[in-house]
């Protein structure tokens, strides 16, 4: 069964358009002019003007490591944000601790962690997986390199980035 | 020999004028007009627009006035791509025919009365070519535009831009018939085809659609005049409309509308050659703007018949020439403005806007035009 | 000055060879506007300028215009090549040599330097003899120029009102008829 549309009947000054092109033409030249005096809030000028202040905490940016208030390295290398990373842009090789070593009781640490930062879809996956929250996501967006070789994170670089982060997972120091 | 001396002070002088008027004045227009383009549709649309440009290798920026210098360079360096299933010739032979025509008509346009540079007896007339048929020779050289699209389209050998070409010369037709009756009152007024005196009676009488002038601080119009307005008013209307549909801009430019026909009769082009029909258009649009400005809105001539014609002193001149160039600017940023305000019109609701209604109103303002000067014919 | 007219005869006779002997319906459309443009620089040689301006209006900018669209919308592929027809070849040469022969005679007939070139200022003389020109064209013959405008419509509209009122009466026949028949439902 057709639906049939009712048009509206447009009297004779809807038919003629001339009003209607002229109320258009209003609504724009108003924008214009509260433009003009500065009454519109328009785009962000990037580069000079940032947002950074109000990012909020929730922003997900790059994917960084973060060491413990010791100077530990939180991972432990159980590798599980490499299986869960969607694009694949994790690669650890895990290596042992020695047992001479202070955190000798960790037995695994990375031996390289990179990510491939023109891989990651900054979803944050790994961050919520990681059982050490060794794994998190910063603030940093403007991630930008010359060469592939350098849009690699590698460990140092991650580590950087991430800096400390206190609290959290306590079970491998005193406080426990 | 002696023949040749004869006429070489009129060559150099219509070498300077052209050079000038097209390569001085227009072409950077063109240019500066694809920039005003984009930075007061960003105003209309509460956006900033391009602002960075300015002087290279440094950070000064001039709100962008660099971008029309960046853009050029840009084309110029892109590679210029002929797809292998184009007729060669023709494809190459349509850009040209568009930019060509569209900067041909502006010989007859005049943008200043009189020039009187010191040292030289006979002050200048700031026209390229003072043709007596002036009307005439716009309206045939622009009816010539048509060709670079419709070549473009065919020689292009695929389906969107031969769509666009047709689309493009069967509007361009159409509107012609329009544009040219939309013009016959101002003839029938005037009395005249040759534009130069066309500007010179709006001078002296004010303008096509102001005609008042003033009578120490009191303004004077004749009733004859103010019942020449209605005819020109209509005229106006069917003319700026008729303009619009002429140079494919917005809201009836649907030879190149994006959502149906990708980009129409440009869709193959590339580099420099897409260029010359982007620049041809905006080309068309200033000359267009010259010209309705020159019929309607008294050309360079101040309102109500302020100022002199030039012809006896440079500074007259040189206003007349910034009122003629201000005019034309002010009219392009109206064509800017239709263009980001208004949708685009159905390709059968623009061809019974042209064939049913503006060629019967256009007849009938003729006819009441006719009808006007009768009544007030001066006995 | 003459040289422009050899130059124009040129393009004229060259694009105008191009119309007959080149295959592609485009590229004939193409060279007969360009035949066209020469043929009305030729008429502003001879201070003709309205009718100059008018071939290009008229028949460059909009008959060509639609015989090219016609031309591409029948996507005519370039022609063939078919035996000789010898009754079009020979009617032809009759048709060209009948227009030579008329040519001639109204070149013998023409008395060189009784009138001389350029035939302005025996035209302006004629003009100044026609009566109620508008100011505009009283003031231009003041310079020594041509009002031809003026005087075509003037002539037009005076002399020759009637056939001119008959050729509008048929335009309007035409135009009428198109109408209808593009109007008519197909049953």
């Amino acid at each position: 069964m057709a639906i049939v549309v009712k048009r509206p009947k447009l009297n004779i000054f809807e038919r003629m358009y001339l009003p209607a092109i002229a109320k258009g033409l209003l609504i724009t030249l108003s924008h214009a002019i509260k433009r003009l005096r500065g009454q519109t809030k328009v785009t962000m000028q990037y580069p000079e003007e940032k947002w950074d202040s109000e990012l909020p905490d929730y922003y997900r940016g790059a994917p960084t490591l973060v060491k413990d208030e010791q100077g530990r390295e939180r991972c432990v290398s159980c590798q599980l944000c490499e299986f869960i990373c969607p694009p694949r842009a994790i690669t650890i090789t895990p290596g042992e601790i020695p047992s001479g070593d202070t955190w000798a009781k960790v037995e695994k640490r990375p031996e390289e962690f990179e990510i491939d930062m023109i891989r990651c879809i900054y979803c944050g996956m790994c961050e919520e997986v990681c059982p050490e929250q060794a794994i998190f996501l910063r603030k940093d967006y403007a991630i930008t390199g010359t060469t592939r070789a350098e849009m690699v994170h590698d460990k140092e670089k991650l580590y950087e980035i991430g800096g400390v982060r206190e609290g959290l997972v306590n079970k491998w120091n005193e406080l426990k | 020999m002696a023949e040749l001396l004869l006429i070489l002070p009129g060559l150099i002088e219509a070498t300077v004028k052209i050079v000038g008027l097209v390569f001085l004045v227009i072409l950077p227009m063109v240019a500066y007009s694809v920039y005003a383009e984009r930075r007061f549709s960003a105003l209309l649309q509460d956006r900033v627009g391009p602002n960075r440009v300015g002087i290279p290798f440094t950070k000064i920026s001039l709100a962008g006035l660099g971008q029309p210098m960046a853009d050029g360079l840009k084309f110029i360096l892109k590679e210029d791509f002929t797809p292998a299933h184009v007729r060669k010739l023709y494809y190459w032979l349509a850009p040209a025919l568009t930019m060509v025509p569209a900067l041909l008509t502006c010989a007859v346009l005049p943008f200043g009365g009189y020039l009187k540079v010191p040292f030289v007896d006979e002050p200048f007339r700031l026209v390229i070519a003072d043709l007596d048929v002036g009307i005439l020779f716009v309206f045939a050289i622009a009816s010539l535009g048509v060709y670079g699209i419709v070549l473009a389209g065919w020689a292009s050998n695929s389906k969107y831009p031969f769509l666009g070409g047709i689309r493009s010369s069967s509007q361009m037709i159409s509107y012609e018939i329009s544009l040219g009756l939309s013009v016959i009152p101002i003839l029938m007024i005037y009395g005249d085809l040759n534009l130069g005196s066309i500007v010179q009676q709006q001078h002296e009488h004010g303008w096509a659609l102001l005609p008042v002038t003033l009578d120490g601080l009191k303004p004077v119009i004749s009733m004859r005049d103010l019942a020449l307005l209605v005819p020109l008013s209509i005229s106006f209307v069917i003319f700026v409309t008729s303009l619009f549909a002429e140079t494919n801009r917005l809201p009836f430019d649907l030879p190149e509308c994006e959502t149906e026909l990708v980009a129409g009769y440009h869709t193959e082009y590339s580099s420099m050659k897409f260029a010359l029909f982007f620049l041809g258009e905006y080309a068309a649009m200033i000359i267009g703007s010259g010209f309705a400005v020159t019929l309607f809105l008294g050309g360079w001539s101040l309102p109500f018949g302020l100022g002199s014609d030039g012809s006896d002193s440079l500074f007259w001149g040189l206003v007349g020439i910034g009122t003629f160039f201000a005019k034309v600017i002010g009219f392009i940023l109206f064509f800017i403005w239709i263009r980001w305000s208004i949708p685009r019109f159905r390709y059968d609701q623009l061809m019974r806007l042209g064939w049913v209604f503006f060629f019967e109103i256009a007849l009938f303002n003729i006819l009441l035009t006719a009808a006007i000067l009768m009544i007030f014919r001066q006995s | 000055m003459d040289v422009l007219f050899y130059i124009f005869s040129a393009i004229m006779i060259l694009f105008g060879l191009g119309v007959v002997v080149s295959r592609n319906p485009v590229t004939s459309a193409l060279c007969l506007v360009v035949s066209f443009l020469g043929l009305a620089a030729l008429f502003i040689q001879l201070d003709a300028f309205f009718i100059g301006i008018v071939q290009i209006l008229v028949y460059a900018g909009a008959v060509m215009v639609l015989f090219l669209f016609i031309i591409m919308l029948l996507d005519l592929k370039s022609e063939e090549h078919q035996p000789m027809n010898y009754m079009a070849f020979a009617g032809g040469v009759i048709l060209a040599v009948v227009f030579v022969v008329q040519l001639a005679s109204v070149l013998s007939s023409f008395k060189a330097g009784e009138l001389g070139f350029p035939l302005q200022q025996h035209e302006l003389t004629l003009a100044e003899n026609a009566e109620g020109l508008p100011e505009a064209a009283q003031e231009r013959m003041a310079e020594e120029k041509l009002p031809d405008v003026h005087l075509v419509g003037r002539t037009i509209f005076t002399h020759f009102n009637f056939p001119l009122q008959v050729v509008a009466v048929l335009l309007l026949v035409s135009t009428i008829g198109v109408v209808i028949l593009s109007k008519r439902k197909l049953t």
